[in-house]
């Protein structure tokens, strides 16, 4: 699987969100390949799964996957809430 | 790594600031008096707001600023400033800001570490809150030595 975190640079937030999704996944046992990108990036690249800010609403390019839109960047258990549900859902389907 | 950043030259308790320009050009001259960036990458900060928006607000009351490597950064850095009375990036509902942490990155990787901690703090209510209602340069850096 792979899940790209997208912020305006690349440099920040999406970083800080990238190692807390790899913490979390590594709890819960989920293999994944997280990468923090720039949202110019965004379009076209292969993913399972896009998260950003909803500050991004908007602009965030169209793409064809999911895309997790997160009040709160640095809110870790935002972060957690909506990529359970996420993985929920997954197995429901 | 992050204790290693924040230190006395590079965090500043302020009573007030009024506009988010200033802060931003103060949040880059903590870095660039220790010859970490240029000013060029001060004016890219400031820049970026200007185009994009207050997104630099990143959560309530707090907003981290930057820019890309090649803007200038000569090496890994951060600046902290606590305005007591906060400023107003124009993000609603996140103003005023009271902590505006300022950084620079050589690449992707190097201030993996800083960033790590920087989350730690983000979520740490009770260290938000003393910082916030620090007095003094030195008991924000005491702050934060002993957290991190």
């Amino acid at each position: 699987m792979k899940i790209y975190t997208v912020c305006g640079m690349g440099f920040g937030t999406s970083l800080m969100v990238k190692m807390t999704i790899d913490d979390i996944l590594a709890d819960e046992g989920i293999k994944a390949n997280v990468e923090a990108i720039d949202m110019g990036s965004a379009k076209g690249i292969e993913a399972d799964l896009f998260i950003t800010s909803k500050d991004m609403l908007g602009s965030f390019p169209e793409v064809d996957q999911p895309v997790i839109y997160l009040e709160n960047m640095t809110d870790k258990n935002e972060i957690k809430q909506k990529l359970n549900s996420f993985f929920n859902e997954q197995d429901n389907d | 790594m992050l204790k290693d950043l924040l230190t006395t030259k590079t965090v500043e308790v302020r009573t007030d600031c009024d506009s988010w320009q200033e802060a931003v050009e103060r949040g880059g001259e903590l870095l660039e008096n220790i010859n970490a960036i240029s000013h060029h990458y001060t004016e890219a900060m400031k820049q970026s707001i200007v185009e994009n928006g207050p997104y630099v607000v990143i959560a309530p009351h707090i907003a981290l600023l930057h820019a890309r490597p090649e803007d200038g950064v000569n090496e890994v850095c951060m600046s902290l400033q606590i305005i007591n009375t906060g400023v107003h990036f124009g993000y609603e509902k996140r103003d005023p800001v009271k902590l505006v942490f300022a950084f620079g990155a050589i690449d992707s990787q190097s201030h993996l570490k800083a960033l790590q901690q920087l989350m730690e703090l983000f979520n740490n209510e009770n260290l938000l809150e003393k910082l916030k209602n620090s007095e003094t340069n030195s008991e924000a850096v005491k702050l934060l030595n002993k957290y991190l």
